[in-house]
């Protein structure tokens, strides 16, 4: 069963989060309940597929042992080198899902792999900063399995999660959570369901891939784009409205993207979740280590780079095709040339002018579209 | 101490409005951005020896001069 995908699922889903509900009414922790109901889920989702499940436990099995056994490790050695292992170790069942089928070896992989990834090598990067000394092992199977997000996200963070596990919510506060749930599940239903449906039914699917002309571009970018925007939003904003019934407040993914002022702009605005996973863990690492080992003439030099290689990196995350990979690396240059650009004067003159932000949304917005149209594969067919 | 975290914080961020307005909200200002940020927790190891790392903080809790100041401080 896929999650969120049809009436069946959410009649289940909702028949299980009454007793959830009713926890959190009564002002009691809804933390092993929440577990219980994960691990029910996860077996709707998987119990049909052998491959998949045992996939998903051998992963489970090993981020554990990776998660706790560095947790030892880090108390006595601090080497950069202890860190890669573990952080290519975490992803080794990822990068098999990947690429394993270009060296022709058994297809192996589970929904969700990519996400669960991120969350690993989180904890495993906040170990080596001593930010993380010790997760018990409810928390750490929670945290991985939650399974509001477990498909596609939002991507949490394991502190910020296990400390909204641990609140203890009054019955006032909880009927908050419920409300502001509620209400994101009936907007992210909206979003998917409705709209998102009736742009693919209405205007994308009407649109011939056989033959390109300009004009049919066109349309097809623009048409996939909110189409992209009301599927994903609308997904967030369910698993988000579901997590706050289960008392956790998982972060935005969204922010009305399509308004962004400039590149930099769009991605505090567009799945932000991931954007600032990357940001934090790849961009600031990168940047970090080149200025204080001096690898590079001038910052802004590290800083250019750093952005061409996490957004090529966020690119590839998304799949192998090369027209994955060259929408991240459009988005890198997008981001390179916009801050190169914002350290000029003249843009230190016009950024207040009315005319200029208006003009500069407008043509932010096409060239995110423009993205898109690359993301979806339309160019490469 | 608070004299050294504002000049390393004028520095990086090129404005001493940083110590005019001890509340202006650095990253909605644009006045810290992702380099500045980086450079800021450099420097602050680097010069101060104040060492924060960089998802140690929620965005919210050091976005102004003063909570920067009383983050650092609150840490010791």
């Amino acid at each position: 069963m896929i999650p969120y995908s049809d009436f069946y699922f959410f009649y289940i889903m909702f028949l299980l989060l009454i007793p959830a509900i009713i926890l959190g009414l009564m002002g009691k922790q809804i933390k092993y309940y929440g577990l219980f109901v994960s691990l029910v889920v996860l077996f709707l989702i998987f119990g049909n597929s052998k491959q998949q499940y045992e996939y998903l436990i051998l992963f489970y099995l090993v981020e554990l042992l990776l998660v706790k056994s560095y947790i030892l490790i880090r108390k006595v050695f601090g080497n950069r080198w202890i860190l890669w292992l573990m952080i290519i170790s975490s992803l080794a069942p990822l990068l098999y899902t990947k690429f394993g089928k270009m060296l022709n070896f058994k297809a192996l992989g589970f929904l969700g792999i990519s996400y669960l990834s991120f969350k690993a090598v989180q904890m495993i990067i906040e170990i080596y900063d001593g930010l993380i000394t010790n997760i018990n092992f409810v928390d750490f199977t929670y945290f991985m399995i939650f399974f509001p997000t477990i498909s596609s996200g939002p991507i949490d963070r394991s502190r910020r999660f296990m400390e909204d596990t641990s609140k203890k919510l009054t019955r006032r506060e909880y009927v908050e959570y419920l409300g502001e749930g509620l209400w994101k599940i009936v907007q992210g239903i909206t979003y998917k369901f409705l709209i998102a449906y009736y742009i693919d039914n209405y205007w994308l699917r009407k649109i011939p891939l056989k033959h390109h002309t300009f004009k049919l571009g066109l349309k097809y970018m623009y048409a996939y784009s909110f189409y992209l925007f009301f599927d994903f939003a609308g997904y967030s904003l369910i698993a988000i409205g579901v997590s706050y019934i289960l008392g956790i407040k998982t972060p935005e993914n969204f922010n009305m993207p399509f308004i962004s002022k400039d590149i930099k702009d769009f991605w505090k605005r567009w799945h932000m979740t991931l954007s600032f996973w990357f940001r934090d863990f790849i961009y600031t690492r990168f940047v970090m280590a080149s200025l204080k080992n001096k690898w590079f003439k001038n910052k802004y030099i590290a800083s250019y780079i750093g952005y061409m290689i996490t957004m090529g990196l966020m690119g590839l995350w998304h799949g192998t095709e090369n027209f994955y990979i060259i929408y991240g690396l459009y988005h890198g240059f997008l981001i390179v040339i916009t801050d190169y650009f914002q350290r000029q004067k003249f843009y230190k003159k016009v950024k207040n002018n009315l005319f200029w932000k208006i003009t500069s949304t407008i043509v932010t917005f096409n060239l995110v579209c423009f993205g898109f149209l690359i993301f979806s594969g339309y160019l490469s067919k | 101490m608070k004299e050294k975290i504002l000049d390393i914080l004028e520095n990086v961020c090129g404005t001493d409005e940083v110590k005019q307005n001890r509340d202006i909200n650095l990253f909605e200002e644009g006045i810290l951005d992702s380099l500045g940020f980086i450079e800021l927790l450099v420097e602050l190891e680097e010069k101060l020896k104040i060492k924060i790392d960089p998802t140690e903080a929620d965005r919210s809790e050091i976005d102004t001069p003063n909570k920067l100041i009383d983050y650092i401080n609150n840490k010791k």
